[in-house]
């Protein structure tokens, strides 16, 4: 792993709006990212009441092409890549033989030989080695386009009121988990109405080169939708009170995705893919532990890590934790045995030594406002 | 980021307003925007001893959490119970209504080893590169 000094870090072409914008740079993943800017609550209240945008560039995007590409990804990939159309999203995650999780990522359809995939900042070189690894009898080409592929995330209720004023594509027709290619302020992209915030909105990929223009003028058009800048700090705190699952906290190489509530993008009964006897001998065996939302009932704020008890027994540790903004309460995830899963579950989350009086929620901790059809 | 003349600081951040044998502390501006939103704070009891350099409380962030650190021996006579409620007031007002706790100082002498305003204006502006 390359050393985060400020010097090995990449930048996206998005870091003097950053700048001018106050946005304090940390490093993440990699990159150098902004974490806020004007404050992650006013940040997550501005999603979850109007409208915000995220610069995303340092998610990576793989392409896969070719008449086999189909096929490699059905092989690569959980969820069944038959169940979408062309111009349609699918979330999924890419296992290894064991079950491990390698990835979660979306898939994106062009056409039936022309795939993207949207994969974590972090995996991006390591996903691409594990589907150049796995791809050798397909004839299939490989491609990332994560260094000259720029993403932002505009996010929250405006976003297509926002987004219509820059767009020559009718925005309403493209449904939730679908894309269009579009003109955005008369530069080429891609439009999804995807996102990690609960929010109605979409994710937007352009090239590198055009993305600062294209922001810029996003946020001229969003002024009248007080549009706000928003950091990554908010976009953890936006997608903890969904309960999404996040790569390296919830899920990694050694986790087991049915415990984690993801059954539902594991599509056992599809072709042959990569950790399908292994996932479906844990299907059989059953589910050991169970992700769960944990909400504290006193004050205090729950992190990754913090061990979670019940009458005094250690019967877990948070994978996530953070103070959720809309509920003004401390919230987390954990792992636990299913007699401790059910909603109402009293619990203890240690904090500084300290227990601290918690109960199991049902997840989401917040309802989505997705635009499901 | 306002530093303000009349108060003593610590190297972390803590400020300390003296008044005879009294003394008011609580966090800098600069600390509170390194910070960010303040959602908790973690008081220490009134009547408990603390120790100069030894931490004596705890504010967390939405982002991070943070000791906070004596910059001054003596005993707890007040603690700012309004920021049980309302830990943003360290935000909003860190040299007024985000005072943390108020001490009887046990050593005046621990005031020699402070830093005077202008040294810790000095000190916020390397830090900030």
């Amino acid at each position: 792993m390359a050393q985060e000094t400020s010097s090995s870090l990449k930048t996206t072409p998005l870091i003097d709006i950053h700048k001018e914008y106050r946005g304090k740079l940390v490093p993440f993943a990699g990159w150098k990212m902004p974490i806020q800017f004007q404050g992650v609550i006013k940040e997550h209240q501005c999603v979850r009441d109007g409208v915000g945008i995220f610069d995303v560039s340092h998610m990576g995007e793989i392409e896969i092409q070719g008449p086999s590409a189909k096929s490699l990804i059905q092989k690569l990939i959980t969820n069944d890549i038959d169940s979408i159309q062309d111009n349609q999203a699918l979330y999924t995650l890419m296992c290894l033989e064991n079950g491990g999780v390698v990835d979660d990522l979306l898939v994106h359809r062009f056409s039936e030989d022309d795939y993207f995939l949207c994969v974590n900042a972090a995996n991006t070189e390591k996903d691409l080695q594990w589907i150049l690894k796995n791809s050798g009898s397909f004839d299939a080409t490989i491609r990332n386009n994560s260094q000259d592929t720029s993403q932002l995330a505009l996010q929250g209720k405006h976003s297509e009121a926002l987004l219509q004023k820059l767009c020559d594509a009718s925005l309403s027709e493209i449904r939730y988990y679908h894309f269009k290619k579009a003109k955005i302020h008369n530069f080429t992209g891609i439009i999804a109405r995807t996102g990690y915030t609960g929010e109605d909105g979409f994710e937007i990929y352009l090239d590198g080169g055009d993305a600062e223009i294209v922001l810029r003028a996003i946020l001229e058009v969003g002024k009248e939708f007080n549009l706000q800048p928003i950091g990554l700090g908010a976009r953890d705190t936006l997608r903890m009170e969904m309960g999404y699952a996040l790569y390296g906290n919830e899920i990694n190489e050694e986790s087991k995705p049915l415990e984690a509530g993801l059954g539902w993008v594991i599509k056992l009964d599809k072709q042959d893919f990569i950790g399908q006897a292994a996932l479906r001998k844990q299907k059989d065996m059953g589910s050991s532990r169970k992700l769960i939302g944990v909400r504290l009932l006193d004050r205090g704020v729950p992190r990754p890590h913090y061990r979670v008890l019940k009458n005094g027994t250690l019967i877990g540790e948070l994978t996530s934790g953070t103070f959720s903004p809309s509920l003004n309460t401390g919230i987390g995830l954990c792992y636990v045995s299913p007699e401790y899963a059910e909603p109402g579950t009293k619990l203890e989350v240690e904090i500084r030594k300290l227990s601290v009086p918690a109960e199991v929620v049902k997840l989401p901790f917040i309802p989505t406002r997705v635009k499901k059809d | 980021m306002e530093v303000r003349q009349d108060l003593k600081y610590t190297q972390e951040h803590e400020w300390i307003r003296v008044d005879g044998k009294k003394a008011v502390i609580g966090i800098s501006e600069f600390a509170q925007d390194q910070l960010g939103d303040i959602v908790f704070v973690e008081l220490p009891e009134v009547g408990s001893q603390v120790d100069q350099g030894s931490p004596f409380g705890v504010v967390e962030s939405v982002k991070t959490v943070s000791d906070l650190y004596a910059p001054a021996g003596g005993k707890v006579i007040s603690a700012n119970k309004d920021l049980e409620t309302n830990p943003e007031m360290i935000n909003n007002a860190p040299y007024e209504g985000g005072w943390i706790v108020e001490i009887e100082l046990s050593n005046e002498k621990d005031l020699e080893s402070l830093l005077d305003a202008d040294a810790y204006n000095e000190q916020c502006k390397n830090e900030m590169e």
